[in-house]
């Protein structure tokens, strides 16, 4: 599974391949998804991920940034990337449209260790755009749907109409997939939940936590507290794995970075188990 | 991959004698063996590495002194060339250049090119390399070679260099290298190691390489006197030390005083002047920014010496992860002295003293430690 791209990916770790932007999804105010495409047809069929993993974009004269893969996306041969505007590289990369070209190196880091978790009841937990990298362990979960339990989405955002890849949601419940949505400011029509996520962790029934395993993926408090939640419903702490975020300059452990304590988040990360890194991240300012 | 790391000698038993009056010889076969031979010399009164083309470029009479925030160059009462201990500059500034291209994007009619930017640079001669230089290089190759992700320029730069070291015959207040097992004595990963006396050098011979640039030069087999002459100017150097670290499981000691107070108290002396992260031997970490020609059609993506203590260092759109000296200061020392050793199984520390030296104020790793010694939590 952990095959590389290409053998120049490899050599030079700071050469980057050419991608197009093949189509693009609005998703909310400020984020879409862009469906990637490798120039070279050969790369674009050998290119593999493992759920959870990232990319390193690059816009020449702009700059470069590390985000997740949100889904191989079979049916147009494109590998998937969903994105917030936060500053110059997206907003360049968000003005580029159909047809934009870009450079991409990748896959980097750790991955939603699926492997080990058959027969497990699977939790994923995201909060605002956490659930990008989530999703293409959503969509092996449906992909090996025997091989786990009971599977279950406890995903928060700020509102409704922040809430990512709403469309899908439907879907995803029909496919075995327990959906629960919260909200931070409730909305006209919106009968769902309002309050934060741990909440979710909190009421979420039925729960077997000796056989459970649980994925986390959002802003650092929010991750602070939903494994405080999680860990009171009896969870261990060996079976929560959590994604982190630093800033990265070359995604390969060289640039120093993204380092947190002994860590290199671009490659002992972004997921870790979090008894492992739970030390060094409830440090403040480490 | 591996053998760089590896000490390359396969030390010839025989110690050798090169006369003074065949240095010259020495330098020319190297330039005419095409290195370009990069060794100590004066510059902005101070001893930084530069090309050395004629011994007269070595900084021949001169000494530094040096203790916490103090470097001076006085005159000594001999002729010596390499009569100094550590300056400024290290090494690292070949294999790790404080600036380089690594990639780069043209425009062309059928879309961006990214591709490599091929490394120029001829093969060097490190001349007057120290015992803890090539323990820092030790450690720069295991960040840089022996991972999982290899980086190229450093690797081919470091695999066609040449080092020549050079023992040291003095040790300044600053140095603990005793203290990290890293000198003074030059031991291993060498290609030539010499010892200075008044009119020669000793020469140990490490490798093959090292072999074949003597020999064309008129050598000869050290006697017994200048072997002992040589043994004891080296242990001049180890009776002057006189810094310590106590390096008895520093690594749990560190980091379970994450929250020490010391932390609070450094911060308010520390100015975040990134001065020590600039001057260790050992220290890797950079940043890469974008430059682009006047057309836009041609850019390249530079990776410069970055450091923990910059305050940026850390941004992430949201926020600085560590926005105070305190945080600065702290990644600074449980990554050299701590969490280096998870990562690649050494201390980042060589003892060099560059960074107490070179600190405005005064800031001495080795006191930071032994006060959080003192009072652990
Ligand atoms: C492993 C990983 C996965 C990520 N996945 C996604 C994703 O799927 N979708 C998404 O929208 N965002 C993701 N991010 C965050 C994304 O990298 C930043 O939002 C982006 O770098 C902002 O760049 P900018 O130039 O637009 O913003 P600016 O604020 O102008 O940032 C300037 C530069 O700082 C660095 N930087 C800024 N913010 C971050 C950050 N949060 N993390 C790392 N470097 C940063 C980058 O080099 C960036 O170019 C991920 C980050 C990491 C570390
Ligand atoms: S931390 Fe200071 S003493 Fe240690 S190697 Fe770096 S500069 Fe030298
Ligand atoms: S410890 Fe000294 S040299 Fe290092 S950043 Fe602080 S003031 Fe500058």
């Amino acid at each position: 599974m952990s095959v590389q791209a290409s053998s120049a990916m490899v050599d030079n770790p700071w050469l980057a391949q050419s991608v197009e932007v093949a189509t693009v999804t609005p998703e909310l105010p400020g984020v879409a998804t862009y469906h990637l495409r490798f120039r070279d047809a050969g790369l674009n069929e050998r290119y593999r991920f493992r759920p959870g993993q990232f990319n390193m974009l690059y816009l020449p004269g702009v700059g470069e940034i590390a985000i997740s893969l949100s889904a191989a996306n079979e049916m147009s041969g494109t590998w998937d990337h969903t994105i917030r505007v936060a500053g110059n590289v997206t907003r360049t990369l968000a003005g580029l449209g159909v047809g934009g070209e870009l450079a991409l190196r990748g896959p980097y880091g750790t991955s939603w260790p699926l492997d080990e978790c058959t027969g497990a009841d699977v939790i994923l937990v995201a909060g605002g755009i956490g659930l990008a990298p989530l999703r293409p362990a959503i969509h092996a979960c449906f992909t090996q749907r025997k091989r786990f339990g009971r599977t279950t989405l406890l995903y928060g955002a700020r509102s409704p109409d922040m809430l990512l890849y709403r469309r899908d949601y439907d879907v995803w419940a029909d496919r075995g997939l327990n959906v629960s949505a919260t909200v931070d400011r409730f909305q006209p029509g919106w009968s769902g939940d309002v309050g934060v996520v741990p909440l979710l962790v909190d009421r979420l029934r039925p729960l077997t936590p000796a056989n459970s395993v649980m994925f986390l993926c959002g802003p650092e408090v929010m991750m602070r507290y939903t494994v405080r939640s999680a860990l009171e419903r009896g969870l261990r702490r060996d079976q929560i794995w959590v994604s982190l975020e630093r800033n990265m300059q070359c995604a390969v452990g060289l640039c120093g970075h993204c380092q947190l304590g002994p860590a290199f988040v671009c490659k002992d990360g972004p997921v870790f188990r979090y008894d492992k890194i739970e030390r060094y991240l409830n440090v403040e300012g480490l | 991959m591996k053998a760089v790391a590896r000490p390359r000698n396969s030390p010839q038993s025989e110690t050798l004698l090169l006369a003074k009056q065949d240095f010259q010889a020495f330098l020319d076969q190297l330039w005419q063996g095409g290195y370009r031979v990069v060794g100590p010399t004066i510059a902005q009164q101070a001893i930084v590495y530069d090309e050395i083309r004629r011994v007269e470029d070595l900084p021949r009479g001169w000494t530094d002194e040096q203790s916490g925030g103090q470097y001076r160059l006085t005159r000594r009462d001999d002729e010596a060339w390499f009569g100094f201990v550590v300056g400024p500059h290290s090494p690292k500034r070949y294999f790790f250049p404080p600036q380089v291209a690594v990639t780069q994007a043209d425009r062309t009619s059928n879309g961006w090119q990214f591709s490599e930017v091929p490394d120029q640079e001829p093969p060097y001669a490190l001349l007057g390399v120290r015992a803890c230089e090539l323990a820092a290089i030790a450690v720069q190759d295991r960040t840089f070679i022996n991972e999982q992700y290899v980086d190229p320029i450093y690797r081919r730069r470091r695999e066609r260099a040449l080092i020549v070291a050079v023992n040291c015959t003095q040790a300044a207040s600053t140095c603990f290298c005793t203290s990290m097992n890293t000198g003074p004595r030059c031991t291993q990963g060498f290609d030539l190691a010499l010892t200075e006396l008044p009119d020669s050098f000793t020469v140990e011979v490490g490798s093959e390489r090292g072999a074949d640039v003597l020999s064309s030069l008129p050598v000869t087999r050290a006697a017994p006197g200048s072997l002992l002459a040589a043994e004891a100017a080296r242990q001049q150097a180890v009776d002057q030390i006189t810094k310590g670290l106590d390096t008895k499981d520093i690594r749990d000691l560190l980091l379970s005083n994450l929250e020490h107070p010391r932390w609070d108290e450094v911060a308010t002396r520390c100015l975040s002047c990134t001065n020590c992260t600039m001057v260790c031997p050992t220290c890797f970490c950079s940043s890469v920014k974008e430059v682009s020609d006047l057309t836009g059609d041609h850019v390249q993506r530079e990776r410069e010496w970055d450091t923990c203590f910059n305050w940026d260092f850390s941004y992430m759109n949201g926020g600085i992860v560590r926005n105070q000296i305190r945080s600065r200061y702290r990644q600074w020392l449980t990554h050299k002295l701590a969490s280096w050793i998870d990562q690649f199984g050494v201390s980042g520390c060589v003892g060099c003293g560059r960074c107490i030296t070179w600190c405005p104020v005064a800031i001495d790793l080795t006191e930071e430690v032994a006060a959080i010694r003192e009072n652990p939590a």
